[in-house]
């Protein structure tokens, strides 16, 4: 089965092109570090908020706590993650054909499937070590600056982000097969990412969306239920739907 | 046996006919030119014997295995080399090979043996370990031909192997195919008429999607080239223009051109133009460098087959095909 030497050669490409060293850093920079700290001092920030007529507003906000730093760690992981995630993973099948490598590989005994196959697990792979990583540095920095939180409840909330993130990798997998360039997949993955945000707002269709899982995620943290089984539901089967029709449509197209 | 078969094969990109019912057959162990002018279907042919495209019609076989459905077996014996091939630069040329021979299943000891036989044949050995972004667009082509040839295929397929190259890279690329003769069925498609007369035994000849004709190439020559007075003179082009105008318009002549101080003539009437063309060139008061008349050359054959008075009589030229076919395959 040649997915073991395809899959070995993309995890060195992720490693080898700075893909997965970009990830993990953007992740635990962005994500990990900066959400509780900035949970931590934008309290401060506004307390003394100057106007530019030499007065200043007195804004109170309630004491910051461990909760405020994982609501900040899952809206950046939702905004800057996903800018990043879809640099990564852009250009994984579109680049190879603007290229021609793709022709180079797919000239061997090598199936489609096993070439996408290969590609879909070494993002996943890059993808979930870099929130390994971006949780551990949030849950350290949030008890070094707020003081013991249940490690359990921080896992289960990254879970349900890393589904969201997923989702929106196998979206960008999808872009990135059935597009010519990784130009076009960005943009592409960019707007679907966009129109899957503002199909969360019409309230039927809300608690199916990605963002349903973050949601849950920011109530997991507040010791409520994440109640989100309609969007892990739906979330599995759109990465399911991507994978099945990228492989498809790569089936399909002439090389 | 024959190593690659075409029948009726044809391409089709919506209204653009890519190929037309191709009728090919490489007998096992030729090193085939497959020969045409740009944008003629050569690459649209080799796209479809490795099986990265399909045909709109008709089938096709590689080392006995048919390509139409793409399939891994067909691929595991094949080496193929594209026009441009593109590699990881982030890879050294040995790690390239070691990932290429594991796609064919090769492992250990025989893996490590055969990246080595391959370096040395393309002559990349010094740069093995060099990251193939690093690489001359010569020794990038010779990494292709060694990547084609990591599994010892059974047809090596190259497109256009040397279309891209400095007149120093061809040579290198060209020698590695005359080493390769007789171990393995070359198909070599390009339009370096050069190139073909110095490695293949056989060739096909490709216009606008349809095979024109296909035999060894002495018989090519015998069959179809016409002889050509080849005149050289000390004069104006233009001088040249007038003389070769005159004599266009002589019955006796199928074509008179004039270029660069030769003028190219080609004789309806060999045995008449042999009498009355020396006359004329004396008459026509320029000076004399030189005259002679040549054996044809593959070019001769190539510019009378993809002219347009060829494919007119076209099956004229596909029925005698194949009898020359025939009398090639029993060359081999």
């Amino acid at each position: 089965m040649n997915l073991s030497v395809l899959l070995g050669k993309e995890l060195r490409e992720q490693w080898r092109t700075y893909r997965l060293l970009g990830m993990a850093l953007a992740f635990v920079a962005f994500a990990g570090l900066l959400s509780p700290i900035v949970a931590k001092v934008t309290p401060e920030l506004l307390k003394n908020l100057p106007t530019g007529t030499g007065q200043t507003i007195t804004i109170e906000l309630p004491e910051p706590t461990a909760v405020d730093a994982i609501a900040q760690y899952l809206k950046n992981l939702t905004q800057t993650g996903i800018i990043v995630l879809i640099l990564v993973a852009m250009g994984t099948v579109a680049q190879e054909r603007e290229r021609g490598t793709v022709v180079t590989v797919l000239s061997k005994p090598v199936s489609r499937l096993s070439f996408l196959m290969a590609k879909f697990i070494a993002l996943t792979l890059t993808l979930a070590a870099s929130l390994v990583l971006a949780t551990l540095a949030c849950w350290t920095y949030t008890v070094v600056l707020f003081g013991p939180f249940d490690a359990g409840v921080f896992v289960r909330a990254s879970l349900l982000s890393a589904l969201y993130l997923w989702v929106f990798l196998a979206v960008t997998f999808l872009c990135s097969t059935l597009t010519r360039g990784p130009i076009a997949a960005g943009g592409l993955s960019i707007g679907i990412y966009a129109l899957v945000s503002l199909l969360g707002i019409v309230p039927r269709i809300k608690p199916y969306v990605p963002a349903a899982l973050i949601e849950g995620a920011t109530r997991l943290a507040l010791g409520e239920s994440a109640d989100a089984g309609r969007a892990i539901a739906t979330s599995l089967i759109a990465v399911l739907a991507c994978l099945i029709l990228a492989h498809w449509t790569f089936e399909k197209r002439e090389l | 046996m024959t190593a690659i078969l075409c029948e009726d094969l044809t391409k089709h990109y919506g209204t653009v006919v890519g190929l037309q019912s191709l009728d090919l057959s490489v007998p096992d162990g030729a090193v085939f030119g497959f020969l045409g002018p740009n944008g003629a279907g050569k690459t649209t042919t080799i796209k479809l014997l490795t099986g990265l495209s399909r045909p709109t019609s008709g089938r096709a076989s590689v080392a006995g295995y048919d390509v139409t459905a793409g399939n891994a077996e067909m691929r595991a014996r094949i080496g193929y080399l594209a026009e441009e091939p593109a590699f990881y630069g982030w890879m050294t040329g040995e790690e390239f090979l070691t990932f290429v021979g594991r796609l064919f299943g090769l492992r250990g000891g025989d893996l490590a043996r055969r990246v080595r036989e391959v370096l040395e044949v393309a002559d990349l050995g010094p740069a093995a370990r060099r990251r193939i972004g690093g690489y001359s667009r010569g020794m990038r082509q010779r990494l292709g031909i060694a990547h084609a040839l990591i599994n010892q295929p059974s047809v090596l397929l190259l497109d256009e192997p040397c279309s891209a190259l400095d007149p120093m890279g061809r040579k290198e690329v060209l020698e590695v195919i005359e080493h390769l003769r007789g171990q393995t069925t070359v198909f070599m498609s390009t339009h370096i008429l050069a190139d073909v007369e110095r490695v293949c035994d056989t060739v096909g000849i490709i216009d606008h999607g349809k095979i024109v004709a296909q035999a060894s190439i002495e018989a090519l020559r015998e069959r179809y080239a016409v002889p050509v007075f080849v005149i050289e003179f000390e004069a104006a082009p233009e001088q040249m223009s007038v003389l070769a105008n005159h004599l266009q318009r002589q019955p006796w002549v199928a074509s008179a051109e004039a270029s660069e101080g030769r003028l190219r003539l080609y004789a309806r009437d060999l045995a008449y133009a042999r009498q009355t063309l020396p006359p004329l060139v004396i008459a026509s008061g320029m000076t004399l460098l030189h005259y002679e008349l040549t054996a044809p050359s593959l070019e001769d054959v190539f510019v009378h087959l993809t002219s347009a008075s060829a494919l007119t009589s076209a099956s004229a030229l596909t029925s005698a095909s194949s009898e020359m076919s025939d009398a090639a395959e029993a060359r081999q």
